[in-house]
């Protein structure tokens, strides 16, 4: 049996690297992938306490996360091939059109 | 007993994957790793008795959205990312810790309001796979019976993404 913290600290750590990703990484499908880290540790925390709770709604909640991040992943990839369109780049740095 | 040994392999495979996504300079091996914490994550989900969870999963995070993201980075032609602002090592050196100290911080306040560290440590136990609870079945009663609208809403905003990803990548004559 494993005790309920266990799996909050693991998706605590799996989210923490995703925000560190998101942070250090210059490479805009790396973030992305980030972005896709922080979202499957908070569906771990949902999973444990729905095991913990005896309860089915947080699987419900993980399989509507899933379909926002498809929908997201589809969208935002797209948005990724439209400014490589563009820009010729995938370097977040070099995309600073709005940058004052 | 077994379940904690599965749970530490797991667990390990898990942030050993999340640390070498931050490591690996290519994205593909970003990618690669991520679909490795995906896969482990999906038997941690096994292990507390959520099947549909887990096999969802599988089939959509590790399946479709990661065949997604392994598309575009090939199509794209990524390579090793390239750095253009170096000004900013001072800024790392400094904002990292300082981060960790304040978000540790923030949740030891924040532990403190809502009572958790009155929680012993290891907290309650939860059941494993012994009894599963999590089978399609189940999920599906409660989905296209309690939450049988929010699921409708769910296609229009599939049709929506599909439609908005089509019109984004659409090369313009």
């Amino acid at each position: 049996m494993v005790p309920l913290s266990y799996y909050l600290v693991l998706s605590a750590i799996l989210f923490a690297c995703g925000v560190a990703g998101f942070l250090i990484k210059r490479n805009i499908i790396t973030i992305f992938l980030s972005i896709e880290l922080m979202l499957n540790g908070v569906n771990l925390t949902f999973v444990a306490f729905a095991a913990q709770l005896k309860s089915l709604d947080g699987h419900i909640f993980v399989f509507f996360v899933m379909v926002v991040a498809a929908a997201e992943a589809a969208v935002g990839l797209a948005i990724i091939i439209a400014v490589f369109r563009t820009r010729e780049t995938l370097n977040v740095d070099r995309v600073n059109l709005l940058k004052l | 007993m077994l379940g904690l040994i599965l749970f530490f392999i797991f667990a390990a495979l898990c942030v050993g994957g999340a640390i070498n996504l931050l490591v690996q300079k290519h994205p593909i091996n970003s990618a690669l790793s991520l679909i490795v914490v995906m896969g482990s994550l999906a038997l941690i989900y096994l292990l507390l008795g959520a099947e549909f969870v887990a096999a969802v999963q599988v089939i959509v995070y590790a399946g479709a959205v990661m065949v997604l993201f392994v598309f575009v980075i090939m199509l794209l032609n990524a390579g090793v990312e390239e750095r253009v602002s170096q000004g900013s090592r001072v800024a790392m050196m400094l904002g990292v810790p300082a981060m960790i100290i304040g978000l540790a911080i923030g949740a030891a306040f924040a532990f403190h309001l809502y009572g958790f560290d009155r929680i012993p440590i290891g907290g309650p136990e939860i059941m494993n796979g012994a009894d599963v609870f999590g089978n399609p079945q189940a999920v599906g009663h409660l989905l296209f019976r309690d939450y049988l609208l929010p699921f409708e809403v769910t296609s229009i905003l599939i049709l929506v993404a599909i439609m908005g990803a089509v019109v984004l990548a659409r090369r313009e004559e």
